[in-house]
């Protein structure tokens, strides 16, 4: 049977993440935000 | 192990309460099949991972505020979440058509750079030279004048205050100077296009 070289898309598609990055600014953004309830209201602060 | 034990349930509740590690343990354990689903939507990884990073904001400020109520449906929910902004992306990408040059168009062919490049630099320098030559074989009151019009961009009055002749013979001397520029191309031969 012939090889072949090229890859699979569909495996490819499978095994597909996210890079790191994305996920530790989602991390560091979830210890930023901060909800405030202040009558009635609630309000995001972003902290640095 | 551990980590697989607890449901997403329980993370998202320990998450409400203040527990960050637990969004890290249900991001990397649902990373792959949000962003797999993504890309298998829009076929951009670049859009693919924005698409995924507003995703998860979503569900961060969601919970944050506390107006999440599906427990125990956390994946659907993300899922559903992302679906809606792959929808929003294609909405948007309708609004502002995106050109790309893998098909038969290519933008390029409509857009073109207004500079000149080296060929059309070269055969500038070659017409102006040749303008030169063809201007030094004229008579010397005609190209005077010809030389303060066209080069020194003086007006027919101060070439006339300049040469001391009236405007007039200014005129007639420049028309002549172009005249006699029409005949020495025409003997020549001299092409001069751009």
């Amino acid at each position: 049977m012939a090889k072949l070289y090229s890859k699979n898309p569909k495996q490819e598609q499978l095994n597909m993440n996210p890079k790191n990055e994305t996920v530790d600014f989602l991390l560091r953004y979830s210890k930023a935000l901060s909800v405030l309830q202040f009558n009635n209201m609630k309000m995001e602060t972003l902290l640095n | 192990m551990q980590k697989e034990l607890i449901t997403d349930a329980t993370l998202v509740s320990n998450y409400i309460k203040g527990d960050e590690g637990a969004l890290g343990i249900l991001i990397t354990r649902h990373k792959q099949r949000i962003y797999s689903f993504i890309y298998s939507k829009v076929y951009d990884k670049d859009i693919a991972e924005d698409i995924f990073q507003d995703t998860f904001i979503k569900v961060i400020r969601t919970l944050k505020k506390g107006s999440y109520n599906e427990e125990g449906k956390f994946l659907p929910w993300v899922m559903r979440i992302s679906h809606n902004l792959v929808i929003d992306h294609f909405r948007k990408s309708n609004r502002m058509p995106k050109f790309s040059n893998t098909g038969e168009f290519s933008i390029f062919s409509v857009l073109s750079d207004s500079a000149l490049d080296a060929e059309k630099t070269i055969i500038k320098e070659q017409v102006e030279h040749d303008v030169r030559r063809v201007m030094n074989e004229l008579p010397e009151d005609q190209k005077e004048v010809l030389v303060m019009r066209m080069y020194n961009d003086m007006s027919f009055k101060e070439i006339s205050e300049k040469t001391g002749v009236s405007i007039n013979t200014a005129l007639g001397r420049m028309r002549y100077a172009l005249i006699n520029m029409r005949k020495i191309i025409d003997k020549h031969n001299i092409i001069l296009t751009n």
